[in-house]
């Protein structure tokens, strides 16, 4: 906020974290919780321009009726890889990993996660899953649909089915040993007085998340080792002719699958509470309710997986099932939605970047989840699913949810992570682009679907070309929206004006150690006496600013 | 409405009428939602934005309003759970007299044979007003059978039939899309449904088959050396197939199934896996020995032999009366020189 006042930039720079060591050696070594966040941010942000080049292509593809730009079969592997990269090595990881990484030790007073080089590994796992992935998709590709649907990736596919599914293998593990981290950090390592009613909801969210990261991941590994078994060995397990059930392989993806949408919306849930928390000077609306409808969601999120299966054969009861309780996974979102909404509610509101990017994320998360509810109606399904309805759906929760909610986190704590203030000015011009650029994207895809466009096709009849161009028109410019953050960022760490330990006068740890923090984050363990969001402390006009320890 | 930029999709089944209500009454809800949500959020951005020395009131929260804000939409969401529960039992339930039509998926193309022995590929002529029943299966990957203007959707799988069923009530000819993705060419594994007048399908219809595809199995039946053990008396050392079909049978192991087309599907592909009580499992597998086609055809004899007073052996009675009486084989010659065997 303008309002915080900006103390005189301390002249030699302070020691921190960034400046400790210089070297390679000491960043691919290293086993600071903040420089291996920074080797994430890094390394995903390749992967999201990989991903985005991918979804590029395929909005020029498709701004045609015909198949003009690529080859049928160029443009099936576009798909599937956008989906790839975009879902595991970028979405997966994005907040956890980048943001999460770097705050959870911070945010619950710890001098870094329970297992420094267990965070290192799951980091060269990462890399080296990433790898295999470039590796992939440079000699040849894979074109089975993010989703490996066998028989055809398992009998059908020429592509490079096993090398894809082994380099999301190995990430896999990258993902399980996060959540294992944070999990233990967050029972074990909590500073003296934070108790779990103090933790921050960003802290509950991911805790939510990594029981899923932990619980859930196994399952995706198991079932693409059996894809490769099958595929590379003729072990009969899914294909028929072998004697295998192609259902069970829908049964095991979604069972990981469905449950992998709340790795990736989760935190940007903790992110967007503690962004509106900030900037409505507010305690959290129902905090307890905000923090168990986040386990609520983890625990509803494993029984809910064959929503993606009712018109793929299964029997009608098991559809009413799973159906009953996909709408009992809604309420807690909703509960959360209706929280952020009453926590405006007679505060003083502020317009920065983050929140903008968190008004977005309310805007198109709650479209993205009310489209939710068409979906997991049995009877509006059997129309709309495996149609562009669907992809729209998905990218509004993914993209609209998930990615508005890091990128407001990445503004949010950019001078916390960097030490420099990014420009306010450019930011806001952002938010406003990507949620423009967003909506005339994705908007049209969900008339689309219900005008009955299947999703994963490379040509489609004439009638539907208007919509798709209006899609293809968005997307140039959500691009541009997303070019623009990482291009002020990159300029603020040279150009932009330092960053105070406190430029929101935000309530959480981590900001009231040095920005940016040291290497073990804080001079003195800090003692918790407050519960999280104590913004009228903060506020309160003479007070003199809560001492990091005593 | 406009030609290139069409708002809504065609309503030509019963089925789509039903789904359009639901999805009109979603859209509804979730637009009031939408628009509570949307105007508590810019009306309290607005009303309290930060003004010089008047502070955010702190306010802890309010079980009632918890409770009040998770069970009303439970309440509605359980509406729209019952709603589109009753839509989906509706469309996944074929009624009980309706014209079957077999259709075998591939990539990439559609190949549909009516009961009365015509095939058609990438295209389906049906008669408005009749009920028409879908009985699908894949010869290689997962594809799926979506007809917008029908609002109906059905994935077809390899090694098993799935069954869906329309009725249409507007001529025309409808988009018929492959909806799962299923390689290359998955985006031009698309068709036609021509719905005609009854009177004009009638004539369609007369422009030749090969006789019903019940007659086509009971062929094949012959050949195949079925009818040694399939006797139909009591004497036969497998089961007697009359009046099979749609029954309950008693399992060697005990439990008890219906004898429907996946069943007799299986029998025929797999005959040890689920055997009939008081039998020796004695029969060979058929599986790589028939093709898809003929197994449907064989599944379609099956049927007949379970219609009342039809006995199977006169084939035609199983055919509604229009018809279609002669047929030239070489046509059908043509068609199975044309599959492909698993």
């Amino acid at each position: 906020m303008a309002t915080a006042p900006v103390p005189p930039a301390a002249q030699p720079e302070r020691e921190n974290y960034l400046n400790k060591h210089y070297g390679v050696g000491s960043w691919l070594f290293t086993t600071d919780h903040k420089r291996i966040a920074l080797l994430y941010l890094l390394s995903i942000t390749f992967f999201f321009f990989i991903g985005g080049f991918f979804a590029l292509l395929i909005r020029l593809e498709l701004l045609t009726p015909g198949g003009d730009l690529v080859q049928a079969d160029t443009y099936n592997k576009l798909f599937t890889q956008h989906g790839q990269v975009m879902v595991f090595f970028f979405l997966i990881p994005s907040i956890p990993a980048v943001l999460g990484n770097f705050l959870v030790p911070m945010m619950v007073g710890a001098k870094d996660l329970a297992f420094p080089r267990i965070n290192l590994l799951s980091w060269y796992l990462y890399i080296i899953g990433g790898i295999m992935m470039l590796h992939c998709m440079l000699t040849g590709g894979v074109d089975t649909g993010w989703t490996f649907y066998v028989p055809f990736s398992t009998a059908f596919s020429n592509t490079k089915v096993i090398e894809a599914g082994l380099a999301i293998f190995v990430a896999g593990f990258s993902s399980i040993l996060t959540g294992l981290n944070f999990i233990v950090t967050i029972h074990r390592m909590r500073a003296p007085g934070m108790t779990w009613s103090r933790l921050p909801l960003f802290i509950w969210a991911h805790y939510a998340t990594s029981i899923i990261q932990v619980l859930g991941t196994p399952v995706i590994a198991i079932t693409l080792v059996l894809v490769v078994a099958e595929r590379a060995l003729h072990l009969g397990i899914f294909d028929p002719k072998l004697g295998g059930d192609p259902l069970l392989f829908q049964h095991l993806f979604w069972f990981y699958s469905h449950p992998a949408v709340y790795i990736m919306i989760l935190p940007s849930m903790g992110v967007v509470t503690e962004i509106i928390a900030c900037f409505s000077r507010k305690r959290i609306f129902g905090y307890s309710f905000v923090a168990f409808s986040s386990i609520a969601i983890a625990v509803f999120g494993f029984l809910v997986w064959a929503h993606h299966m009712f018109v793929a054969g299964i029997s009608v009861y098991a559809a009413l099932v799973f159906s009953l309780l996909s709408y009992a996974v809604a309420v807690p979102s909703a509960v959360k939605v209706f929280n952020w909404t009453a926590t405006l509610y007679k505060g003083s509101i502020h317009y920065d970047a983050p929140m903008l990017y968190a008004f977005g994320f309310l805007g198109l998360f709650t479209i993205g989840g009310l489209t939710g509810l068409f979906l997991a109606c049995l009877g509006v399904d059997m129309h709309v699913h495996d149609t562009y309805f669907v992809i729209a759906h998905f990218h509004y929760i993914m993209v609209g949810g998930a990615l508005m909610g890091y990128l407001g986190g990445m503004h949010f704590w950019w001078p916390k992570i960097s030490g420099r203030l990014y420009p306010e000015g450019w930011a806001r011009l952002a938010a406003l682009i990507v949620f423009i650029g967003f909506n005339l994207t994705f908007f049209p895809q969900f008339i689309l679907g219900y005008l009955g466009m299947p999703r994963r096709y490379y040509q489609y009849p004439p009638e539907f070309q208007v919509l798709n161009v209006l899609s293809t028109a968005g997307a140039t410019v959500l691009g541009i929206g997303y070019l623009l953050p990482m291009i002020y960022f990159l300029w603020s760490m040279r150009y932009g004006k330092p960053a105070p330990d406190n430029p929101w006068n935000a309530a959480g740890l981590e900001w009231k150690t040095q920005s940016p923090p040291t290497t073990f984050n804080f001079e003195e363990e800090p003692v918790v006496t407050w519960e999280a969001y104590n913004y009228e402390e903060l506020d309160a006009p003479h007070k003199e600013e809560v001492p990091v320890a005593r | 409405m406009f030609d290139n930029f069409p708002l809504w999709p065609d309503r030509a089944s019963t089925a789509a009428g039903n789904v359009d209500a639901l999805f009109i009454f979603l859209l509804i809800v979730s637009g009031l939602m939408t628009l509570l949500i949307f105007v508590a959020v810019v009306y309290f951005s607005a009303r309290y934005r930060n003004r010089q020395g008047v502070p955010a009131e702190q306010i802890e929260g309010s079980t009632p309003l918890e409770l009040t804000w998770s069970i009303i939409p439970l309440f509605v969401f359980m509406v729209i759970f019952a709603w589109g529960a009753v839509v989906y039992f509706k469309s996944r339930t074929p009624p009980r007299d309706s014209t079957e039509v077999y259709v075998v998926a591939k990539q990439w193309m559609w190949k549909l044979e009516h009961a009365e022995g015509q095939r058609e590929i990438n295209e389906l002529h049906v008669p408005v007003g009749r009920d028409v029943k879908l009985i699908m299966t894949s010869q290689d990957v997962i594809h799926s059978f979506f007809v917008p203007a029908f609002r109906m959707k059905q994935d077809v799988l390899p090694g098993r039939y799935t069954v869906a069923w329309f009725r249409a009530i507007k001529p025309g000819t409808y988009h018929l899309f492959c909806t799962q993705y299923c390689g290359t060419q998955h985006s031009g594994m698309i068709g036609s449904i021509i719905v005609m007048e009854p009177a004009q399908y009638e004539a369609w219809m007369s422009g030749g088959s090969t006789g019903p595809l019940s007659a086509t199995g009971e062929k094949i039946f012959g050949e195949l050396g079925c009818s040694t053990c399939h006797r139909s008396d009591s004497q036969g050392r497998g089961p007697n197939l009359q009046g099979v079909f749609g029954k309950p049978v008693q399992l060697e192991d005990g439990r008890i199934v219906t004898a429907d087309e996946n069943y007799i599907r299986e029998c025929i592909l797999d005959p040890g896996a689920r055997r009939v009580k008081g039998f020796q499992p004695i029969m060979p597998t058929f599986q790589g020995l028939v093709s898809d086609e003929q197994v449907n055809a064989l599944v379609a004899y099956v049927k007949s032999l379970a219609k009342p007073g039809e006995g199977g052996v006169k084939p035609a009675a199983a055919v509604p009366v229009n018809s279609a009486a002669n047929h030239s084989s070489a046509n059908q010659a043509a068609a199975e020189g044309s599959q492909v065997n698993p």
